[in-house]
Parts: structure tokens; C-alpha cells; sequence
């Protein structure tokens, strides 16, 4: 027992740290490389630090930070939630179908205004994807929650979430073939993921919607802790099935719907950081997965951000690919530890 | 007089099928446990015992009829009425990685602990007390997934026996395990009728162990229930009639060939 206490204040420590330094390394590397001097004088004494510097570092590099600590903190704990609500290993953010929601939004609005040759200023546009995206997810989640109130069985909503995404990408894959090659490319940009878009003003919306999804998160947690034996074993304990998952399922849509609206759908993340966590932690219990998930979600965000730059190159890769290199290698572990336990 | 623990009136078995039509799979009959007593519920498999303890723990909508728990009607009870009046072990096997014991032990303080689920020191007494009546103190800190099957099994009891009910049901304890963990297993649930007065409801295939230990016997057979000691059940055709059909007999409480 004290072997495990240890255990858990080390990494919660050395995450935490661990975290920091990256945040101020994902600050320092990039095309250009910055001194830490200039990042703290940008803060303590602006007129010591040249314009050209402060502007990258406030107006580009600051924000994108701050966009990887949130979108890694997010899709962590709402792949954590939706593992343990659906006893899924593979579960992830998007389960309910949220990313093909938003996606089936923002292809709608891009390719349809295609169609119509409809040409909008970016920033009215990049308003209107954002919008798109959130409405498409809070739709999914909306028909999600009203056939979860409906069905019981657990499995029977997480095949609906699986036939309710390929619909929309049937419906996503007919508008890309009707629509033009630019309309075309942007949603495919799109699809890729984008942590360098948002500006303050956004930020300061994922950060809200974060917020209270992990508020609801966190007085959620003794829930999720009986929802790990099942849904027979939570309503023996006094749980009522249905309000807990309603609940859950907000908080989940909160978290996951202001990443896809402001960042694109960004995968792997969701799946293979809570299994991080565990592998890391050692315990199944919420009260350390979820601090856990945040600490890792947001020290793998930042890593991957950091890599996307090819610090020292002029090129940027979409974040999606170097999610994909780092999450594939994790789940491929969790299918074959998870082998062992079978055998 | 107090109430019986549970009491069942006209209760008859059955489902809605997928046309929304209602199909009886057991006819209606009335029966009653009380404090203090180890109740074995026995039948063949597909007769209903598992409907028969999902409606009994609410878990399913009654059918017809009527279930009386400490005297109040089952519909008029929320979930967590229910937790403080019975708690369940069900059939499922509990496999979470890097669950720990002691963790799963826990969750049965659900009712009892607050919103973030912060064990008190009492809570925490309770669980060493319940780990140490099932014989398993020294697998407190042990994964879950690390079990065997009679561990794991124990552990289970002992969540429940955490949640501190009045009324334990069990959905066949014994399945998978050997023959003295078997004995151990309803030994250890008779004496807690005994030390702390619980009406305790187990599903079994195991007629020699119901037959040996059991206060009183449900058996399930096609179309009826038969309630007794298990002396007065031998004297009936109950056994018989569960045997119908089959190549077997009951004679002096063994299973035989005919």
C-alpha cells in the first residue's frame, strides 16, 4: 500500500514537471528557436525583447500552447470517461460519434457552400467551420442521449454510435465527390487537425467548456469508479444508470466538441492516453486516473506539438500524423497485453 | 409483527417480447424469506431462477404481482432504497486491470461515502473487518485480474458484505469453483445469517450443498414452486418433478441413475 503511494506522488511530481518544461519548450522550439530569456521578458520587461520575437511568442507560439495543454487535457479525460462507461479498452473521445458529427458540419458548410460557389471572408469562414463542427457534435450527442435514455444495454448504444458515424461519413463521402478541388482540400486540412488556428478569444472558449467538462468530471468520479464492475453492480450499489450516463455523456460532448470545433477531429489521443495513465499509475481508481489523464494528456499533446514542428525546418506537419505515430504504438500494446490476460 | 424480509405475492415470471406482446415463462406464486435465514434458490437451467433475483433486485420491472421488501412495495423504491436494503453478487466476472481488492471492496460503501467517495476511517475499518470474514486480509493490495476463481469470488461477498444490507442476493456463488471452496463459500454465508441476522438468497446447481446447509429451499420446476426445509421438500415429489424427463432420480438426497 505504501509502495503504491509513493508511486503515485512520483509520477504525479515528475508529470507535473515534466509538463512545464515542455510548455516552455513548446515555446522555445520552432522554425525560429527563442531564448527563455526573451519568453520570461516577454511577461516581466516587453521593451527589453524585440517586436519581431514578442509577436511570435504572443500571437503564435503562446496560443498554441496553450491549445495543446487543452486539447490534450480534454481528449484524455473524455477517453478515460467513455472506456470506462462503455468497459471498452478501444473506447475513445469519439465513440458517441461526435467527430463524424462536426465532421458531417463542417463538410455541409464547406462543400456545400461549394456547390453553391458561395465565397466568404476566412474569418467569417473559420467562424462558420467552429460553429458547424459544434453544432454537427451536440447534434450526435443529442440523438445519442435519446436513444441511451431508451435502450439499456450499453452495447446496443455503442453500435448506434458506430452506424450513426458510418452515415455520416457516407453522407461526408457524397458531398466531397460533388464538390469542388479547393472546397475539397480545405475540409481535407481540416480533417488533419490544427493547433495553431485559434486566437485568444477561442482559447478562452475551450478553455470555459474544458472547465466545466472536467467540473462535471470530477463530481462524477465515485460514478465512474462503481461503473468500472458494470452497469449491474453501479445500480446494486444505488446508482441510477440512465441520469449518471446523461451526465457523463455531456461532460464528454463538452470536452470532445470544443477540440473538434476549434482543432479538427484529433485522434488517438483519447484512446492511448488513459492506458498511459494506467500502465504509469497501476490503479483502475478515477480519484488518481483522472489527475493522471490530465498530467499525461497534457505532457503528450505538448511532446507531439513540439514534434509537429520540426523545430529548425520552415515546415509544419498537420498534428494528426504525429498523433498517429505516437498513439499506434500504444494501442497495438494494449491489444496485446490485453491477449495476456485473456490467455 | 415485524414484516417478513421479503415477501412475494402472485408473482409470475416473464418478458415482453420484440412484438411488444407479454410472455409468461413462470407462473404467478407467493412465498417469503425472513432474518436470519440461508435460502437456496434450485431449478434447471432456462427455468427463470436468474428473472426470478433481477426482479427481485429491481433490476427487471415486475411482471404481475407483488414484492414486499421489509414491508414496503417494491415499485415505491428507488436505486439506492435498494442498496440499502439487499445488496447482490451477480454471475459477471470482474476483470479491470490494476483494480486492486481493497478498491473493489470499496465501491460497496457507495451509499456511505461522499460525493468524491473518500473512505473514512470507520469506511476503512469495515473493509479490513469484511476482507477478514471472507479470508482474504492478505489480498487486500492484490490485483483483481490476479485472482482465482474462489478469490475472486470471495472478494465479491465481501463487497458486499461491505454495503451492509439486511438482504444478500447471490446469482450461483459456487459456480467454478471446487468442491471444498464450495462448501467454504455457503459455509462462510451461513454464518453471516447467523452472526449478523442476514436474509440470505443464492441461486445454486449444487442440490447436495442446498440440501446439506440451507435453511429452506426454492425449487423452481416446470410450472411450479416448491418452498421447505430440506427435510420437507424430500418428502414431496419436488425432486421428482425437476427430474422429469431425465435419466436421473432423487433417492436419500443423492442424485442417481433410474
Amino acid at each position: 500500500m505504501t509502495d503504491n503511494r509513493k508511486r503515485t506522488k512520483f509520477y504525479f511530481a515528475a508529470l507535473s514537471l515534466m509538463a512545464i518544461l515542455l510548455f516552455i519548450l513548446d515555446i522555445v522550439l520552432g522554425s525560429v528557436s527563442i531564448s527563455i530569456k526573451d519568453i520570461f521578458g516577454v511577461f516581466f520587461s516587453p521593451d527589453k525583447v524585440e517586436s519581431h520575437i514578442s509577436n511570435i511568442i504572443i500571437n503564435f507560439r503562446l496560443p498554441r500552447a496553450c491549445v495543446a495543454l487543452i486539447t490534450g487535457i480534454a481528449l484524455s479525460v473524455s477517453g478515460l470517461q467513455m472506456q470506462t462507461v462503455f468497459r471498452n479498452p478501444l473506447a475513445d473521445p469519439y465513440i458517441l460519434g461526435v467527430s463524424s458529427g462536426a465532421g458531417l458540419g463542417v463538410a455541409l458548410f464547406l462543400l456545400g457552400s461549394s456547390v453553391f460557389s458561395i465565397v466568404l471572408p476566412a474569418f467569417v469562414s473559420k467562424f462558420c467551420i467552429a460553429s458547424a463542427a459544434f453544432t454537427g457534435s451536440a447534434l450526435t450527442l443529442f440523438l445519442v442521449l435519446i436513444v441511451s435514455i431508451r435502450i439499456r444495454d450499453i452495447m446496443t448504444v455503442l453500435i448506434f454510435g458506430i452506424m450513426f458515424s458510418g452515415a455520416a461519413t457516407a453522407i461526408v463521402g457524397l458531398l466531397q465527390y460533388m464538390s469542388s478541388e479547393s472546397a475539397l482540400k480545405t475540409f481535407v486540412v481540416w480533417t488533419l487537425g490544427n493547433l495553431g488556428s485559434a486566437t485568444f478569444d477561442e482559447i478562452r472558449v475551450m478553455f470555459a467548456l474544458t472547465l466545466a467538462g472536467l467540473m462535471i468530471v470530477v463530481f462524477s468520479i465515485k460514478k465512474l469508479n462503481v461503473l468500472l464492475l458494470g452497469d449491474v453492480y453501479a445500480q446494486t450499489v444505488g446508482i441510477n444508470l440512465k441520469l449518471t450516463r446523461t451526465v457523463i455523456f455531456i461532460s464528454t460532448s463538452l470536452l470532445t466538441g470544443q477540440v473538434v470545433a476549434f482543432c479538427g477531429p484529433i485522434g488517438f489521443i483519447g484512446i492511448a492516453v488513459p492506458h498511459i495513465a494506467r500502465m504509469l499509475f497501476r490503479r483502475a481508481d478515477h480519484r488518481i486516473l483522472i489527475p493522471a489523464c490530465i498530467l499525461s494528456g497534457a505532457n503528450i499533446m505538448l511532446l507531439c506539438d513540439i514534434v509537429s514542428q520540426l523545430p529548425g525546418s520552415n515546415t509544419v506537419l498537420p498534428i494528426n500524423i504525429v498523433v498517429a505515430f505516437v498513439g499506434i504504438p500504444v494501442i497495438i500494446r494494449i491489444i496485446l497485453s490485453n491477449k495476456k490476460i485473456i490467455n | 409483527m415485524n414484516p417478513h424480509s421479503i415477501e412475494i405475492e402472485n408473482l409470475s415470471l416473464g418478458y415482453m417480447d420484440s412484438l411488444r406482446a407479454k410472455r409468461e415463462i413462470f407462473p404467478p406464486f407467493s412465498t417469503a424469506a425472513d432474518k436470519s435465514q440461508l435460502i437456496a434458490l434450485a431449478g434447471r437451467n432456462g427455468v427463470g431462477k436468474s428473472t426470478f433475483l433481477r426482479t427481485l433486485t429491481g433490476l427487471q420491472r415486475i411482471f404481475t404481482g407483488n414484492i414486499y421488501i421489509n414491508g414496503k412495495a417494491s415499485a415505491t423504491l428507488s436505486r439506492k432504497d435498494y442498496a440499502d436494503l439487499m445488496s447482490f453478487v451477480s454471475t459477471e466476472t470482474v476483470r479491470v486491470m490494476h483494480l486492486k481488492v481493497f478498491d473493489l471492496v470499496a465501491m460497496g460503501r457507495y451509499t456511505y461515502t461522499d460525493l468524491f467517495g473518500s473512505l473514512s476511517v470507520n469506511d476503512e475499518k469495515i473493509i479490513v473487518d469484511s476482507l477478514k470474514m471472507v479470508g482474504m486480509s492478505d489480498f487486500a493490495w492484490r490485483n483483481v485480474s490476479e485472482l482465482s476463481d474462489g478469490e475472486r469470488q470471495r472478494a465479491m461477498i465481501a463487497r458486499a458484505l461491505v454495503q451492509d444490507t439486511p438482504i444478500m442476493i447471490l446469482d450461483e456463488p459456487t459456480a467454478f469453483l471446487d468442491i471444498p471452496n464450495k462448501y467454504e463459500i455457503i459455509l462462510l454465508l451461513k454464518n453471516l445469517t447467523r452472526t449478523k441476522s442476514k436474509t440470505i438468497i443464492f441461486a445454486t446447481h449444487d442440490l447436495n450443498i442446498a440440501l446439506m446447509l440451507a435453511d429452506k429451499i426454492w425449487l423452481m420446476t416446470n410450472g411450479k414452486m416448491y418452498e421447505g426445509t430440506p427435510s420437507e421438500l424430500m418428502q414431496t415429489s419436488a425432486f421428482d418433478e425437476m427430474l422429469a424427463g431425465t435419466k436421473l432420480k432423487m433417492e436419500n438426497g443423492e442424485i442417481k441413475f433410474k
